[in-house]
Order: structure tokens, then C-alpha cells, then sequence
């Protein structure tokens, strides 16, 4: 009964599409309504939501052989943002993972009409991204490196080349672009629909016009969910709500926090051209001019994401709100005068509709997916970022593959819900994160750029301190860490100007602070890194003498060998934990002190620093010394899915101990049989840092000519003079493209290449760090004047 | 305002003969001022001498706009708020000897004068939400006097609900004004609390502990209140509410908004009366009451509740409601009466409260004792006190009231006092969602703009920020490129509005820089704020503005709950 319901209201939505016959579209579907069937007591998962993650998750948990399923729509199926989504399939990502879902969507979403039967608008448009300065086609040529290596097809090209493509375009002040030739346009609502059908006939029980109310837990467990309707059990509760996510999270006694708001977004349509635009004509982006545009029914559909974004529903679904979504023709004004200027033939041409519709964004532009960490069995697929259309695919079959086998088949810890914590839940901070983050869609990435909104929320003691001393900052988690100490004397470009791939202007005062560790002692504020304490990072050689200065103790290695804890006094305050380590390969300690005592023991430390050169020094500094000494971060580098022998840990991990622990067999298999990519160092060869590009993350390795894996982490090595990266060797066959085990000799045998935005550059692989930079010893015959000075 | 024996202003067209006698009067800088003579308005040259409390002439000048109090002048009158000066030397050696100045402000220097005592406040939001039926309110004010004599003030009740916003006038000084600005809304709120939490308050008093917070002041950072007399004020509050305790009756009654605005109005004026009799032991208290009950100040103040407004009103400032029409057009509804010679009842209520035989004498020349303008007014107790009784307080009071010849004068006819009193005229509206703003305004911007004027130029600042009217396409054909032209001219139109970010300094803008046309003219803008301190208060009087803005969305919904 479902299945011919379902298809009944796909057939009227095929024989009226297009934007102008949604109204005969609802007021068909009440008569639907009259025929509401009961539901179901009792299934193993039951999903909200019926836009295209619903649906997707739904078609991909019956593929795979799971079909006790109900999925349940408070509307109309793919009515909230995917009956409004502009349609565009766009596989031009920054994160290879996304880029990874788009291009499964792209080529499900090719199959699908043939598959089911149902017509999807699919059409192969190709997409052009244009850029307006060097610094966007620096952007762009990134992309394109990666979207290369995981072979979708895509190419920088000339404004001319432009001009050919797309014959209304004024190319005059472009500089370049990338054309992503298998790009499509579809239209999203039928793909849901499609989608629908092909998981119905699977068996999934599909339910509209049906609210769930909360999802009912047990022990930490799902056990089942109350709707308008009545309540259903269930084991896995899969929440696709989009927008309404958040607040659907927070209904239940205990609630998930999933961290998304939604800002109003507009576009725009027009009737047809007088030549009407053919439906194969690429899609454009022209991020600069922050607006898309696509052929639409002959005409254009163009929108934007504007600099001033008006988020909505803060307090949750208004209905004030969703009646007064209007078109603001006002608010639009930049956007059209930036299409008119790219497309000064549109003049003349008649517009139809200002379209308003709400997109869901997240806090740091990642989608979110993943099961909770509080309620086991309750699964999240949500805050698209507006690519649900792009992403919907494969983000559906990696969540079902998440579902089903426990982990997904692709790393997707990037967009895993468990990045977010509690902090992220205060709509206060949603509501202005979301404000950074649409424009963010549009603005030019480049790296180590830091969120603005939502900062100074945990700040360490000594906060005012540092910053009175210049500290710049950034934010890890909501915890603000200083990068650098811009000295009294230095200024630095502002924000905006300050942005660039290259060298940047901070790098003289960081390699003073690298210095000054190597030479003297600096303290770092790493509170970020604990929860209740703070915790000072005394790093250099002269670290020793400060701390035995403030104790009375003797700390050299012989009293305090490295890796060694202790409690002891500093000044005045007692009970400080010592540890000799700092996560850079240098010599020093961690000192963990309570908070009350934070300011004494800075105080102190800084005083009896003073004759030995001491001063502040900031993460950045840090991680040029850690990623020097090839030390892995967690998170950046190295993640659940790494062993300790693909990142040259196995010195760690006793095996032959002989005690049991999770995982050992794992290891010991692996240990015989060889890993199957390795945690390697690269040096840059002929990289010449100030004219060339820097590596950021994400570059694409080659070996002997043939793509190994992408870099974690880069930075500029001040003692080397050279950049190091860090990342994954694997070793692809090159007939079938499997994955073989990596040797140490397949490392060390090879030519090393790193592609920073299309240039490659010469590097050197290294399994182990650079011996000559853990000696401290200084002779007595380096020693020259400028030792005698204040660092 | 000038304590000064000015004319009063009368409707003389630009053109009739008295031009060559302003020419004769004010050669040099006739040049300057010429421009600024408009709305046929001239004054009555008198011939008189005067003084005044600042160090310029204002009585031989042409043009006077409304001197709020005049006496009659006599060359032995010393000043009340300055040492004596031989002002006769002062003016006519020095004032007319001078060059033409000719200088301009660039529009840099004019809106900063403009913006220099501009306050903005914006009820807070809680999570996006604004539940107030006010969504702030903008003030400003322009001195014409040195030091200016208005005064503002702005409160939201915090142990009732409401928020409480007033402009106050003053004259003879600003000592009466400034001490009616800091001290009536606690009057009004005091007046506004229930029994149990004057009791509460009283308690906490007598054994020590900490005071409920009554009021939440919105001030600028120009808003002062004196320190030194605190003390004095707030144990004349205290009186005042421990009366109210004692006279509570124990059977809890709905306290009435009106009722309690009249006796707070009445209470403050008593209670400045009475503290400049019974004087204080501190000699700079002691001087300061007496210059705050011979000085005067009108008060014209709302108060806001949800979508209960009520306005008090004692003087000649002015309430008024800007009101969006159906067809997005603006009109005025004034919400408060002028309490001076125009007002056909105040005259009435005049001639009902004096003996016949004082009918004639009683307003003359349109004033009060042929001195006064308003007709209600604070402090004033040359209107109020027995003669008596004001000349035992002169005796007694400090050498500096003794030596002021202003305060030692009796007004002529004075039989049967008091004259003045400081009871508001209080009115009341239940706003509505078309209610958009209400200005609270001194005469200073009255006397210069007509109500509609002023109305429909804050309505379409207003409105051209917030909610200009949103275009829809509709069923109309319209191509791209008009939609560009018509969206830039809108924003062109926008930013020209936001040259100021606050509506009373954009009716500052108008009233004084608006020429013939009802535009703002630069260059007259510049000659008026160019003005010399001691000339200014001639073509213009201080100017206070608050433009309290609604939130239609709440006011609605009020409408819609019953």
C-alpha cells in the first residue's frame, strides 16, 4: 500500500515539475493524507526525516540487506530544504572525503533514473569555477590537485577557454579557472523521490505527514521513538531531520547536542533567454563574485552566499518565521549586481522569482555524521552546508555502511559528530558562528585561518597576561591558544591583508620564539591541553636551570630522566606535577599547576627566567618543533583508524610482554604482515620559502611519478632551513590499484614528489627524525656574543 | 533657556519694516544670520535692557526664538547664575565691533557636533527574542545655551514592569531640570511599587542590608548626577515612601498608573519646596536647593508597559505618536497638551484659580504674570511662595541668593499665590501595532518643525533602516537590469539615511539645517552649528529629543492574546 502511495505522489510530481507547480503539488497530497495508515509497533531503525539524507540512508540500509526500516516525514517527502535546493552536483570539494561523497552521489544519482524508473532531471553539465585573482586560482589549483588524485576529472583552463564554455560570460577580469567537466545539475526533489521509491521497494516502510516527538532511551541505549502518531520501537534511530536537527537532538531526556543552525538563502530564477540557454551549459562559480549561476529551464537560477547572513529559526521552528519567508530583494542587491557584472547580457532578461530558502550550516563547514556519543544506536546525518544535494549519496551509504558493519568504509573522522562537545549547543554561539561560516562558503581559504566568532570562551588564567605581552590567538575547542608574541616593536598586517599561501608575516617572530627553545628556554600556555589545570611548557636547555632555581631540586637527567613525573614545590606553590617531557623533542617540562597557584608559578618562572634569555613563545613555534622531529598529533596527523606500527610507534607497544590488551592480536597480525601505508617525513628539496608556495595540508604525494597519499601536516623547519611535511605513503598497485604492504625499502626506494596547488616539489622521505637535532650539546667554541644578549 | 527679558516671539513677515531695523541692530553679522530668518518669524525689537546668566546680550538682538521667563529688566539686576558685569559695555564695546565671521564646518565637524550627546539603547535580546513592546529608543540633544539647560532622562522599572523616558526643560538655570531629572522617575517608580516591596525596601534600609535596585538608568556619558546632594535626595525619598507605607490601607489595590504619575509630579515639587525652606546645613546643599527651587523645569514624561502608554506632562514640551497609515503614509497624533498661553483650558484653569479682579493680570503678554511661558512647571518658587515666605528665605539664604536681583523680585500682581504648579496633565494610550514611535521633544524642536514634519522624518528613517517597503516582483514583468537600477537607487537612498545612526540626531539634522524646501541644506547647517557660543541661544533654543521606537511584532500580539 505504502509503495503505491509513494508512487502516486511521485507520478503527479513528474508530470508537474518545476518551481511553479509546488502549490498543485501539496494540495494534491492532502488527499493522501485522508488514507493514513497505522504505524508499525515495532522496527529496528527508524529514520526522520524524508529529504534526500533521509532517503538516501534509507536506499542504502536496504541495499545492503537491512529492510526492517521506517522512515517517517513530518511533511511531504523531500519538501523542506531539497524541494528548494538549487539542484547543482558539484564534486569540486576541499576535504577529500567530501569530494569522495560527491563523486559516489554523482555517479548513483547518473544510474538512478534507469534504476527506478523515475526521472531525475539528471543532466551532465560540467561546472566552471572561476577565479578573480591569483590567490583564488591558487585556491582552485588545490583542488584540483586533489579532485586528480582520486580520479575525477578536472583542469585548469584560460579565460579564453572560459569564454568558449560559457558564451554569456564576461571573462575580462578572471584569471584563470578550473573546469570540472562531469559536474551535473539534477533535480533534488526527484532524486529523494527516486531514492524513496528504490528503498520502498526494498521494503522500507515510508510514513509521511508523521512528527517524531523525542526518541526514547534506555540505559544509554535507543529504544524506540514517540511520533504524533503513536510510538514505534526500535534499536537504531536515525536523525535526517536538516534544519529542525538540532532542536530534534535536544528533545530527549537525554539530549545529543548536533550543533547546526540555518540562515535564509536566496536565489534567484528567470524565464528563458530568447535563445534559451541549451540544459547541457555548464554551471558557474564565481566565489569571488560570492554567486553560482545555472542554466534553469532555459533561463538562469543564480544565488549566492552574501557577507551578511540572516540566520533563522534560533529559537526553533517559528511559524512566524516560515510564513514570513520572503524575498528580500534589498538583501540580494549585491548578489545581482555581481551577476549582472559577470553576465551583462542578463539585463533585459525577465525575472520570475526571488526564491528564500533556509540552508543548515555547522560550525567549522563539515557536515555531520556519525553516532552519538551519549546514545548508542542514535545515528546523525545533518548540516550539509548547502551540498546535501552533492553529498546525499555518499554521506547516506557511508552512514549505512557505519550502521551495518560498525565503521564506514571510508575515513570519515573529519565529519564524525564526536568532534563536537557541549560547547558547540549555546544557540547564542550558533547563531553567530553560522554568520561567519555562510560567507566563509565563498571566501578564500587560505591556511591557518581562525574562526572570529565564538572566541574567548575558555581562556586560561593567564590570558589577560599573555595577551598584554602581544600573544596573537587562536582557537582549539572553544580554548584559546596563543600562536606567536608579536614583540612591542613589530606590527603585523591586519587580518584580511595578512591572508596568503606564501610566507607569511608572522614568520620572522616565530623563528625567534623556535630560537629561543633551541638556545634559551620559552614558556608555552598549553592549558588547552588539559581540563582542569593549567599547564606551562618550560622548553630548552636552559629549562633545567630555571626549574631547579624555583624548587631547590636537582633536575638534571640524572635526577629527573626524561619521561619522569614527579610532584614537587615551584616557588612557593607546592604539589606541582613535573614531567619531563614537551611534546616537541626538546628538553624541558610540563608543569601541571592548579589554577589558584597559575599566576605565582608563571610570575615566578618568568623572574628567574629572566637571566637565562626566557620568554613566551606560542603553538606555532611548538609545532614547527614537534613536526621537525617528525612527532605525530593526534587529530591532525594520525587518528582511531592508525596503528602503532604505520606511524613508527611499535617502539611503544610491548607485544612481547606478555599482558593482553584490545588490539594485540590486531598488531601482532599486522606486525607479520606488513602495514599497508606508513607514516613518513618528507623534506622539501627545492623549495625556496620565500618566493614558493607553502604546503599547507592535504597535498598529494608522488613516488616515482605515481600518487602514494596526501600530507597531514606541514611546517617550516627553522634549524633545517627546509619545509617538512608529514603524511601517508601507500603503495597502489599499478594494474589494479589495490592497496600493497608498504616496506621500509619501498619507502626509502623511491623519488619523492609533494604537488603544492599543481607545483611539485623534490622531497626527501624519512622514516626516522633528523639525529642531529636532538643533540643539545653546545660546544664551548660556538658560543659568540649574541648568547650574552636577552632572547 | 535664558533668564533673560526677552520678547516674546511674534509673527512679523520677512520684508516688513522691521528688516532695516534688524540690519541697524546687528550690522556685522547680518551677512551670516540673514539666511537663517525664515517662517516669517521676527521679533519685536524692545528696547529694554536685560541680563542674562551667560556672558552675551540677548535682548537687543532681533531675533529671540521664546524666552521661557523675563522680568522686568532693570540695569541693577545682577545675573543669578553669573558674577555682575558691566553688561552694557560688555555688549555694545565688544559684540558689534567685530568683523564678519565667515567659516564653515565640513561635514566631518558638523556631525560631530551633531553626534556629541547622541545616545542610542536597544532593549536586549534574549536568544534573538525581544518580548518588550519598546525596541529602544534614540536621544540627542543640541545646546543653544552654555551650559544647556535641558535635560533627559531614560529608565527601565526593575521591580515593575515598564520603562520610564523623559525630557525636561529648563529655565532660570539648570539647576531645577538637572535635580528633576535625576530624581523623578524614582519618585514615579516609587509611586509604582506594590506594599510588600516598599516594605522590603524600607526594611532592608532600617537594618542595613542591600537595596533592591528600583531603576535601570540608560544614561549618556554627558547624563550626570550630582553626588553631593544624593544623600539629601534619597532621605527625601525614603519620607516619601514611608508615608506611602503608612498610608496603605492594608487591602492590596491595583496601583493606578495616572494616580501615581500626578503624585510623584506634585510629591518632587513639594519636596524641592520644602527642602529650599528648611535649607541644609552644608553651605553648597544649602545653595544648591535654593537654586533648584528659584530655578524651573517643565517635564514631559512617558511611561511605558507593554502596550499601555501614559504621558505626563507639566509645561510645553511635547509627546507625540508617529502613526503608519494602511497606505504606509505617516501622521502625528500629539499625546500631550502645551501648557502655556496657546492652551485655551490652561487659560481657563488660570482665571478659575485667581480672583476676578486678577483676570487681567494674571497671564499677560501671554505669560504668567506677564513673566513666565509655561503655564506648570518644577521648582519656580517665585510663582509658588507667599511673598513672605520668599523674602525670609532670601534673608536667611547664602550672599549669592542675597546679591541676585532675579531672585529678590517679586513678580508684579502677585496677590494670590501660588501661581504655578507642577501637576502633570496625564494622558493615556493603549498603543497599537500602527504605532510605530513616539517623540518625546522640548520646545526647542517644536517651535522649529511642525508635528507632521517631524513624524514623517523620523517615520521614513526609520523605516528606510529597518523596513523599507520590501519590493515583490509579483505578476509584474521586470527584467533584471530594472531591478538593479531600482535596488541601487534604494540603497543609495539607504545610505544617505545612515549618515546618522540615531533618529533624534537626524531630526536635529532637520530642524536646524532644513531650509525652505524641507531638505537639509549643508550650508545653513554649518552657519548654525558655527553659531558663537553666546550667540546661538538667539536663533535657536536647546533642543532635547527621544524617539522611543515600538516592536509592532509584541504590540500585536498583546492585541491578539485577548
Amino acid at each position: 500500500v505504502m509503495f503505491c502511495r509513494l508512487l502516486s505522489v511521485v507520478g503527479r510530481q513528474r508530470t508537474s515539475p518545476g518551481w511553479q507547480n509546488w502549490s498543485s503539488a501539496r494540495s494534491s497530497t492532502s488527499a493522501a493524507e485522508a488514507r493514513s495508515v497505522a504505524l508499525p509497533t515495532q522496527a529496528q531503525v527508524v529514520i526522520c526525516g524524508g529529504g534526500i539524507m533521509g532517503t538516501s540512508v534509507a536506499y542504502h540500509l536496504s541495499k545492503m540487506g537491512w529492510k526492517d526500516i521506517v522512515l517517517l516525514e513530518q511533511g511531504r517527502l523531500a519538501a523542506g530544504s531539497t524541494r528548494f535546493c538549487a539542484g547543482i552536483l558539484s564534486t569540486a570539494r576541499h576535504l577529500t572525503i567530501e569530494q569522495k561523497m560527491a563523486d559516489y552521489s554523482n555517479k548513483l544519482y547518473l544510474q538512478l533514473e534507469q534504476e527506478t524508473g523515475i526521472q531525475t532531471g539528471y543532466t551532465r553539465t560540467g561546472s566552471v569555477f572561476l577565479a578573480q585573482t591569483q590567490d583564488r586560482l591558487i585556491s582552485l589549483k588545490r583542488i584540483n590537485s586533489r579532485l586528480n588524485v582520486i580520479g575525477i576529472p578536472s583542469e585548469i583552463i584560460s579565460p579564453k577557454k572560459v569564454a568558449e564554455l560559457h558564451h554569456l560570460l564576461n571573462v575580462h577580469d578572471l584569471v584563470g579557472a578550473m573546469h570540472v567537466p562531469e559536474d551535473a545539475v539534477v533535480s533534488s526533489a526527484d532524486v529523494a523521490l527516486a531514492l524513496a521509491s528504490a528503498a520502498s521497494q526494498n521494503g522500507v516502510q515510508i510514513y509521511d505527514r508523521t512528527s517524531v516527538l523525542h526518541v526514547m532511551v534506555k540505559k544509554g541505549q535507543v529504544t524506540g521513538v514517540e511520533t504524533d502518531k503513536g510510538q514505534i520501537e526500535c534499536q537504531y534511530f536515525v536523525n535526517c531531520a536538516g534544519q529542525w536537527a538540532y532542536e530534534l537532538g535536544l528533545s530527549n531526556e537525554e539530549p545529543v547536542s548536533i550543533p547546526l543552525h540555518a540562515c535564509e538563502h536566496f536565489y534567484l530564477l528567470t524565464r528563458p533567454l530568447e535563445t534559451p540557454l541549451q540544459s547541457s551549459t555548464p554551471t558557474i562559480v564565481d566565489a569571488d563574485g560570492r554567486i553560482y549561476i545555472r542554466n534553469w529551464q532555459g533561463g538562469i537560477l543564480s544565488g549566492g552566499f552574501e557577507k551578511n547572513p540572516k540566520p533563522i529559526f534560533t529559537e526553533g521552528k517559528n511559524q512566524l518565521e516560515i510564513q514570513n519567508l520572503q524575498e528580500d530583494w534589498d538583501h540580494f542587491e549585491p548578489l545581482l549586481s555581481s551577476l549582472l557584472r559577470r553576465m551583462p547580457e542578463l539585463e533585459s532578461l525577465e525575472i520570475m522569482k526571488l526564491v528564500n530558502c533556509p540552508e543548515t550550516f555547522t560550525p567549522d563547514m563539515r557536515c555531520i555524521m556519525g553516532e552519538s556519543p551519549a546514545v548508542q544506536g542514535y545515528f546523525v546525518l545533518a548540516g550539509m552546508n548547502s551540498a546535501g544535494l552533492s553529498f546525499g549519496g555518499g554521506a547516506g551509504k557511508y552512514l549505512a555502511e557505519w550502521m551495518v558493519h560498525g565503521y564506514p568504509s571510508e575515513n570519515v573522522w573529519e565529519l564524525d559528530l564526536k568532534r563536537f562537545g557541549a560547547l558547540q549547543s549555546s544557540r547564542t554561539f550558533l547563531r553567530h558562528r553560522v554568520m561567519e561560516v555562510m560567507p566563509l562558503m565563498y571566501d578564500l581559504k587560505v591556511p591557518r585561518w581562525d574562526f572570529q566568532t565564538g572566541r574567548q570562551l575558555r581562556t586560561s588564567p593567564l590570558y589577560d597576561r599573555l595577551d598584554a605581552q602581544g600573544a596573537r590567538w587562536m582557537e582549539k575547542h572553544g580554548f584559546e591558544r596563543p600562536k606567536y608574541f608579536v614583540p612591542p616593536d613589530k606590527d603585523l598586517l591586519a587580518l584580511e591583508q595578512s591572508k596568503t599561501f606564501y610566507k607569511p608575516d608572522w614568520f620572522d617572530i616565530v623563528e625567534s620564539e623556535v630560537k629561543c627553545c633551541k638556545e634559551a628556554v620559552c614558556v608555552i600556555d598549553m592549558s588547552s591541553f588539559t581540563k582542569f589545570e593549567i599547564t606551562l611548557n618550560l622548553i630548552g636547555p636552559r629549562a633545567v636551570d630555571v626549574l631547579s632555581e624555583l624548587s631547590y631540586a636537582p633536575m638534571t637527567p640524572d635526577h629527573f630522566p626524561s619521561l619522569f613525573c614527579k610532584e614537587m614545590s615551584v616557588g612557593y606553590a607546592n604539589g606541582i606535577r613535573v614531567m619531563s617531557m614537551t611534546h616537541t623533542g626538546e628538553p624541558g617540562f610540563m608543569l601541571y599547576i592548579p589554577i589558584e597557584y597559575a599566576l605565582h608559578v608563571y610570575n615566578e618562572v618568568m623572574s628567574v627566567g629572566q637571566k637565562y634569555g626566557i620568554r613566551n613563545a606560542g603553538y606555532y613555534a611548538l609545532r614547527s618543533l614537534r613536526i621537525e622531529k617528525f612527532f605525530a598529533f593526534w587529530g591532525q596527523d594520525i587518528n582511531n583508524l592508525t596503528t602503532p606500527l604505520e606511524c613508527g610507534r611499535e617502539s611503544r607497544v610491548k607485544l612481547e610482554k606478555g599482558m593482553d590488551f584490545i588490539g594485540r592480536n590486531a598488531l601482532l597480525q599486522q606486525k607479520q604482515n606488513g602495514v599497508y601505508k606508513r607514516f613518513t617525513m618528507f623534506i622539501l628539496d627545492d623549495h625556496d620559502t620565500d618566493l614558493d608556495l607553502w604546503p599547507w595540508w592535504g597535498e598529494p604525494i608522488y613516488r616515482n611519478g605515481q600518487f602514494v597519499g596526501k600530507t597531514t601536516s606541514s611546517a617550516y623547519s627553522y634549524s633545517l632551513e627546509r619545509h617538512v611535511c608529514l603524511g601517508f605513503v601507500h603503495n597502489f598497485s599499478e594494474d589494479t590499484g589495490e592497496e600493497q604492504v608498504v616496506t621500509a625499502d619501498f619507502i626509502n626506494r623511491g623519488e619523492y614528489e609533494i604537488d603544492i596547488a599543481g607545483y611539485r616539489f623534490q622531497a626527501k622521505a624519512k622514516l626516522y627524525p633528523v639525529a642531529s637535532l636532538f643533540t643539545h650539546k653546545r660546544r664551548k667554541d660556538d658560543m659568540e656574543l649574541s648568547d650574552l644578549h636577552g632572547k | 533657556m535664558c533668564v533673560c527679558p526677552g520678547p516674546r516671539r511674534i509673527g512679523i513677515p520677512v520684508g516688513s519694516s522691521s528688516l532695516p531695523l534688524f540690519s541697524d541692530a546687528m550690522p556685522a553679522p547680518t551677512q551670516l544670520f540673514f539666511p537663517l530668518i525664515r517662517n516669517c518669524e521676527l521679533s519685536r525689537i524692545y528696547g529694554t535692557a536685560c541680563y542674562c546668566h551667560h556672558k552675551h546680550l540677548c535682548c537687543s538682538s532681533p531675533y529671540i526664538p521664546q524666552s521661557r521667563l523675563r522680568y522686568t529688566p532693570h540695569p541693577a539686576y545682577a545675573t543669578f547664575c553669573r558674577p555682575k558685569e558691566n553688561w552694557w559695555q560688555y555688549t555694545q564695546g565688544r559684540r558689534y565691533a567685530s568683523t564678519p565671521q565667515k567659516f564653515y564646518l565640513t561635514p566631518p565637524q558638523v556631525n560631530s557636533i551633531l553626534k556629541a550627546n547622541e545616545y542610542s539603547f536597544k532593549v536586549p535580546e534574549f536568544d534573538g527574542k525581544n518580548v518588550s513592546s519598546i525596541l529602544g529608543f534614540d536621544s540627542n540633544q543640541l545646546p543653544a545655551n552654555a551650559p544647556i539647560e535641558d535635560r533627559r532622562s531614560a529608565a527601565t522599572c526593575l521591580q515593575t514592569r515598564g520603562m520610564l523616558l523623559g525630557v525636561f526643560d529648563g529655565h532660570a538655570g539648570c539647576a531645577c531640570s538637572q535635580a528633576v531629572s535625576e530624581r523623578l522617575f524614582y519618585y514615579i517608580a516609587v509611586s509604582l511599587l506594590p506594599h510588600e516591596t516598599l516594605l522590603e525596601i524600607e526594611n532592608a534600609v532600617e537594618s542595613g542590608r542591600a537595596l533592591l535596585p528600583i531603576l535601570q538608568w540608560h544614561k549618556h556619558p554627558n547624563d550626570y548626577f550630582s553626588k553631593e546632594a544624593s544623600k539629601l535626595y534619597f532621605n527625601s525619598l525614603r519620607t516619601y515612601w514611608q508615608e506611602l507605607i503608612d498610608l496603605n490601607t492594608g487591602e492590596s489595590t491595583d496601583i493606578d498608573v495616572k494616580e501615581a504619575l500626578i503624585n510623584a509630579f506634585k510629591r518632587l515639587d513639594n519636596d524641592i519646596s520644602l527642602e529650599a525652606q528648611v535649607g541644609d546645613p552644608n553651605s553648597f546643599l544649602n545653595y544648591l536647593v535654593l537654586r533648584v527651587a528659584f530655578s524651573g523645569a517643565t517635564a514631559c514624561v512617558a511611561h511605558v508597559d507593554g502596550v499601555d502608554l501614559h504621558v505626563a506632562n507639566t509645561g510645553d514640551s511635547r509627546a507625540m505618536l508617529g502613526v503608519q497609515e494602511e497606505d504606509g503614509s505617516w501622521s502625528a497624533v500629539t499625546l500631550s497638551n502645551d501648557h502655556n498661553a496657546q492652551n485655551e483650558r490652561e487659560l481657563e484653569r488660570l482665571k478659575l484659580e485667581h480672583p476676578k479682579s486678577e483676570a487681567k493680570s494674571v497671564v499677560k503678554q501671554d505669560r504668567l504674570l506677564g513673566l513666565l511661558m509655561p503655564f506648570r512647571a518644577f521648582g519656580d518658587v517665585k510663582f509658588k511662595w507667599s511673598i513672605d515666605l520668599q523674602k525670609r528665605v532670601i534673608e536667611s539664604g547664602p550672599d549669592q541668593l542675597n546679591d541676585n536681583e532675579y531672585t529678590k523680585f517679586i513678580p508684579p500682581n502677585y496677590h494670590t499665590p501660588p501661581y504655578l504648579t507642577a501637576e502633570p496633565e496625564v494622558t493615556y494610550h493603549r498603543l497599537r501595532p500602527q504605532d510605530k514611535f513616539l517623540v518625546l521633544a522640548t520646545d526647542g524642536l517644536w517651535e522649529t518643525m511642525h508635528r507632521q514634519d517631524v513624524v514623517r522624518i523620523v517615520g521614513e528613517y526609520l523605516t528606510g533602516m529597518h523596513h523599507q517597503q520590501p519590493i515583490a516582483v509579483g505578476g509584474y514583468k521586470v527584467t533584471l537590469g530594472q531591478m538593479h537600477g531600482l535596488l541601487t537607487e534604494r540603497r543609495t537612498k539607504m545610505s544617505s539615511v545612515f549618515e546618522d545612526q540615531n533618529a533624534a540626531t537626524h531630526l536635529i539634522r532637520h530642524a536646524v539645517g532644513n531650509n525652505e524646501f524641507g531638505t537639509v541644506d549643508h550650508e545653513r547647517l554649518s552657519k548654525m552649528l558655527s553659531l558663537p557660543e553666546e550667540l546661538a541661544r538667539m536663533y535657536r533654543d536647546d533642543i532635547t529629543i527621544i524617539v522611543v521606537q515600538f516592536n509592532s511584532h509584541v504590540v500585536g500580539a498583546y492585541q491578539n492574546q485577548e
